[in-house]
């Protein structure tokens, strides 16, 4: 029996590790076995309805149509007529070898598209005679429609998933579609809905031998859902009409619910290019660096510019808070300002009251330079190191949801600038006072502001001391959303009497100051008008361009329903264009219609192109565009 | 000479024929699962696999019956003419075989075809078991040492030319029965010895394995001299060189064997099974796809029929190399280590007997059964489990195809008979 132990021995060795692979393999690892994932049982997907979109009145912004795609497979293809079919699908021949290689090179035994989205006209005429030509088949898919041509940059568009993101999100495949920018980015997840899943069994060869475990795993497809934007549509058309021929961004915002009203950029698009068989060449159109009118690039949103006078009233406010002026307070102008010791260090003023005692309503409705560089030095100089007052200042600032991203529900966006005292500090290494920064005290220093910020100051002055996040989304399946960013009120540091003469003195500025000669009888419009210097470079050679032209308001002045702000590039004064174009949105928006008085106002806005001036930024070479340096 | 006309199941192992009867049938649920098409079921029909299989299967009752039917002084007495006539067969094949797959293993008889080395085995058993039963015949001379391995090495030598590496893998199976009957066990422990320098070499590279094992020979032998001091070294200083350089020989003749001897297809095998390559679609497809297949059957299995894998047909030559994967999905960890543990009985029993036996015939030949029954088992298996190479050998009593089916039944049978005369001359 001695000699037989090695034979038992191995015997019995390599059954244990058999025994032991085999438990690694299926209990181990069987465990972790997910059969749906199985080379053996195919999915199929049964793609839900994309959610429509809304505007706040209920009119349909963004629908779904029918488009029909052409597929081949090639190993089921069959000799055929070329020329004919060519002529059929309206391809060259060269397209057609072109495209069936294509489709070959990929996987003979597969489907893929030979022609994306017929037209409808096609569709009907090819689907008679499509029958003859083996191989080749028609497939349904789903794609967006807009039945308005406006709020492109607020829509966004939907664009097919990349390898990429399908291989770190598992829930879409390459190829499915998508939210890429605007709402359908944002609220992808509200408006795919959920697709539908079939399980089949299949063999070796791709063949489906039958459904997998008899349907018990299949998921049903569940439909998008529909959102209800707070814009008004209406509104939203109107200001892209007015804004013909400009470049710039215009924000409106419902102040008692921060619901946007109006976003506009210009120059825009109409969303219906980016859908279609003429999508991939439009979009190399529209998204051309070279471009410099950027139709995709979302004005109201991201361009930071300096925000110019209507920071005056910021720097009202902040002097009132920390107490350093009253309504009362007085200073006086001469022409300017003399900030420092040399006579360089002098700011110049147009307020036409020289020599006489100026006070806050009246610095504010005539926008004098030398009132507001008074305050900003006291309230910097209020405590003993100058960065010290410069951040109480820029915690005031912030506090309105300047220098930061504000937190809306649209996904571009730009943080402006709001300096603080260590900004200073590093920038000068802690040689500076508020001489050096004089500019902030009337919005043209170091301080950037997007419109939509903008817009949000002025809500937050309409409301007197407080704002609601500005978003764009109001219902989801006729369910008003009740997200807690957008519902809960933001208090600024500001205390709620110090908003009164500042109301007050933009109401002056419709009635008698800058925007005097944009009144509408009967509404009672609040507002500033400021203008922003701007430099470009073209060819080497700095150019001094027109200033953009900015204006904020809000009205009816007792029970604000609408506020905005309008940024035209280049636009010249507030008071030319920006004005003009505000009491129009208003008067719009409130009465609803453009009154036989003011309607010359209309038609003189829409005349307006400023194509003249953006055309000097037209490169021989390399533009550097510089705001507003002083 | 004694003949047992009267009853020729006298005596024999029911045990043996009852492991047999459920191999061979749990074989053919297997086969039928893993061929089965959608097409009406043709049982004993030469259409489908499965129904040649069912034919070869019924066919092995009048081939046991007529293994039976001889007595042992028969094999024992014809074996020496039975491995002639088979290595004969064998080199017909050079002259009249059919290439199948790049390999001359085959003669072909219209539908039907004979692969003489899964009847060899049985014969090489035979004539391995009359030579080393002769009283005469001792392991300790290097004479008859020689002559063992002769009688083991040309069948297999014929069958590496045709070429079927494989098969002729399995002839090493004898130096078990070699050692069991005297042979020193330093001819094994020298190949195992060989096997683990070649994967250290393919897996390390030849340097490093060189540097480490030169460093282990100067370690033990630092230490024996330790230990046995001048009077140590005095006497065994030329084995310690022979030791480097033997090592040293095998080292490099694995690299050199491994980058020039091998082909292609036989590095990428070893290199997929030692992790050094990740190829799932292509050389590896086979491997990953019946581990897959063994995975996804679970602790219970899908029942018979229903391994979508299986019947998907998505692991290539499933009814013949690869049948275990089906028993995996199919029948789960339950099913496939009951198929072990089978096996193990099977050989566990014959170990058992064949030591019972008072004749060393009989005792020889049932070494060898077990043997090579048992190599079959570990190069099949383990291939199909990952754990070894891929080599395509079939599992004995389970794989599709006539030849090996009767090749094994033959080579169990005539044992049955050899243990059951051993009970008549009692």
């Amino acid at each position: 029996m001695q000699k037989s132990f090695l034979l038992y021995f191995l015997i019995t060795l390599v059954g244990v590790v058999f025994i032991g692979r085999l438990f690694q393999l299926q209990i181990i690892r069987g465990e972790k076995y997910d059969p749906i994932h199985n080379a053996a049982v195919k999915t199929e997907y049964d793609y839900p309805e994309r959610g429509y979109i809304y505007d706040r009145n209920g009119v349909l912004l963004v629908a779904n149509q029918i488009s029909y795609d052409v597929m081949m497979q090639p190993n089921q293809v069959v000799a055929l007529d070329t020329l004919e079919f060519c002529k059929l699908l309206k391809i060259t021949k060269k397209d057609f070898l072109r495209r069936y290689q294509k489709a070959d090179a990929f996987a003979s035994y597969l489907p893929s598209v030979f022609l994306k989205q017929l037209a409808k006209e096609d569709f009907a005429f090819l689907q008679e005679k499509l029958h003859k030509y083996r191989g080749f088949f028609i497939q349904k898919r789903i794609i967006r429609e807009y039945p308005i041509n406006a709020a492109a940059n607020v829509l966004g568009y939907i664009g097919e998933v990349n390898e990429q993101l399908a291989k770190t999100n598992s829930y879409y495949q390459a190829g499915e579609l998508i939210g890429k920018d605007g709402i359908e980015k944002q609220y992808e997840d509200f408006l795919r809905g959920r697709k539908g899943k079939k399980y089949f069994n299949r063999n070796n060869f791709n063949k489906v031998t039958g459904s997998f475990k008899n349907g018990d795993k299949d998921t049903l497809a569940k439909n998008g859902k529909d959102l209800k934007l707070t814009l008004d549509i209406q509104l939203q058309e109107y200001a892209q009409k007015l804004m013909k021929g400009k470049r710039g961004g215009i924000v409106a915002i419902e102040p008692s619910t921060g619901e946007i009203l109006a976003l506009v950029t210009a120059p825009s698009y109409d969303p219906n290019m980016l859908v279609g068989r003429k999508r991939s060449k439009n979009s190399v159109i529209l998204m051309d660096p070279e471009n410099l009118a950027k139709p995709t690039y979302d004005r109201g949103l991201k361009a930071s510019y300096p925000p110019g006078s209507p920071f005056k009233m910021m720097n009202a406010l902040i002097g009132l808070q920390e107490g350093v002026i009253t309504q009362k307070t007085s200073f006086y102008c001469y022409h300017g300002y003399q900030y420092g010791g040399r006579a360089s260090d002098f700011m110049g003023c147009h307020c036409g009251i020289y020599g006489q005692p100026i006070q806050l309503k009246t610095a504010i409705a005539k926008s004098c330079n030398s009132y507001f560089s008074n305050i900003y030095k006291r309230i910097i100089q209020k405590n003993n190191k100058p960065s010290e007052g410069l951040d109480a200042w820029s915690e005031h600032v912030k506090s309105f949801g300047l220098g930061n991203y504000l937190g809306y529900d649209l996904p571009q966006g730009s943080p402006g600038l709001i300096p603080t005292g260590k900004y200073y500090d590093d920038m000068y290494r802690y040689a500076w006072s508020a001489s050096t920064n004089i500019s902030n005290a009337i919005g043209q220093g170091e301080v950037q502001t997007t419109p939509i910020q903008l817009a949000n100051f002025t809500a937050a002055i309409a409301n007197k001391g407080f704002f609601y996040t500005p978003h764009i989304l109001k219902e989801v399946n006729n369910t008003p959303i009740d997200f807690l960013d957008f519902t809960k009120k933001k208090q600024t540091t500001i205390d709620r009497e110090h908003f009164t003469p500042v109301i007050e003195a933009m109401y002056e500025v419709f009635n008698t100051g800058t925007g005097r000669w944009s009144q509408v009888k009967g509404i009672e419009i609040c507002g500033k008008t400021g203008t922003s210097e701007n430099y470009a470079v073209v060819n080497g050679e700095r150019i001094k361009l027109e200033d953009h032209s900015i204006l904020v308001a809000f009205a009816p002045k007792d029970n604000p329903k609408i506020a905005l702000a309008i940024f035209v590039e280049n636009g010249g004064y507030g008071s030319a264009i920006a004005a003009p174009i505000s009491s129009l949105l208003i008067e719009q928006y409130l009465n609803g219609k453009i009154s036989e008085a003011t309607k010359y106002r209309e038609t003189n806005m829409m005349k307006i192109s400023l194509q003249a001036e953006y055309d000097k930024l037209i490169p021989k070479k390399k533009v550097e565009i510089e705001e507003g340096t002083k | 000479m004694r003949r047992e006309r009267n009853n020729i199941f006298a005596g024999i192992d029911w045990l043996l024929v009852l492991i047999f009867i459920v191999l061979v049938s749990f074989g053919w649920f297997n086969i039928y699962s893993a061929s089965k098409t959608e097409e009406d079921l043709e049982l004993l029909s030469f259409s489908t696999e499965y129904g040649k299989q069912l034919i070869f299967i019924f066919l092995t009752i009048p081939l046991i019956i007529t293994i039976l039917f001889f007595n042992s002084e028969f094999y024992e007495k014809f074996s020496g003419i039975f491995y002639i006539v088979s290595l004969a067969t064998l080199a017909g094949l050079f002259l009249f075989g059919k290439t199948i797959n790049g390999a001359t293993s085959w003669y072909s008889f219209g539908v039907l075809g004979l692969q003489p080395s899964e009847f060899v085995k049985a014969f090489t058993a035979l004539a391995v078991a009359k030579l080393i039963s002769d009283r005469q015949y001792s392991f300790k001379l290097v004479k008859n040492q020689i002559k063992a391995f002769v009688v083991v090495f040309i069948p297999a030598f014929l069958i590496t030319l045709q070429p079927d590496v494989g098969s002729a893998l399995i002839y090493l199976s004898f130096f078990l029965v070699f050692h069991r009957e005297g042979l020193t066990l330093n001819y094994i422990i020298s190949g195992v010895l060989v096997i683990v320098l070649f994967i250290l070499t393919i897996l390390f590279g030849v340097s490093w394995v060189l540097f480490g094992f030169f460093i282990l020979i100067s370690i033990l032998s630092a230490y024996a001299i330790y230990r046995g001091g001048k009077r140590f070294l005095r006497f065994n200083w030329y084995k310690i060189i022979a030791l480097y350089v033997v090592v040293a020989i095998l080292i490099i003749g694995s690299g050199y064997a491994y980058t020039t001897v091998f082909k292609q297809h036989h590095r990428d095998r070893f290199e997929i099974l030692l992790g050094l390559k990740k190829d799932n679609q292509g050389i590896g497809y086979n491997s990953y796809q019946s581990e897959l297949t063994i995975s996804s059957g679970g602790f219970n299995g899908k029942g018979f029929l229903k391994g979508d894998l299986t019947q998907g047909d998505f692991v290539p030559e499933q009814h013949t190399d690869y049948i275990f994967s089906v028993i995996g999905e199919e029948w789960g960890f339950v099913g496939s280590s009951f198929v072990i543990i089978l096996f193990m009985i099977l050989l566990y029993r014959i170990v058992y007997l064949a030591e019972t036996h008072t004749n060393k015939f009989g005792r020889i030949y049932g070494y060898s059964l077990a043997s090579i029954l048992f190599f079959h088992v570990i190069v099949n298996v383990g291939m199909v489990i990952g754990l070894l190479p891929t080599v395509g050998i079939p599992l004995p009593f389970f794989s599709y195809g006539g030849s090996s089916l009767w090749g094994f039944t033959i080579l169990l049978f005539i044992f049955v008979r050899l243990d059951a005369h051993k009970n008549h001359d009692l």
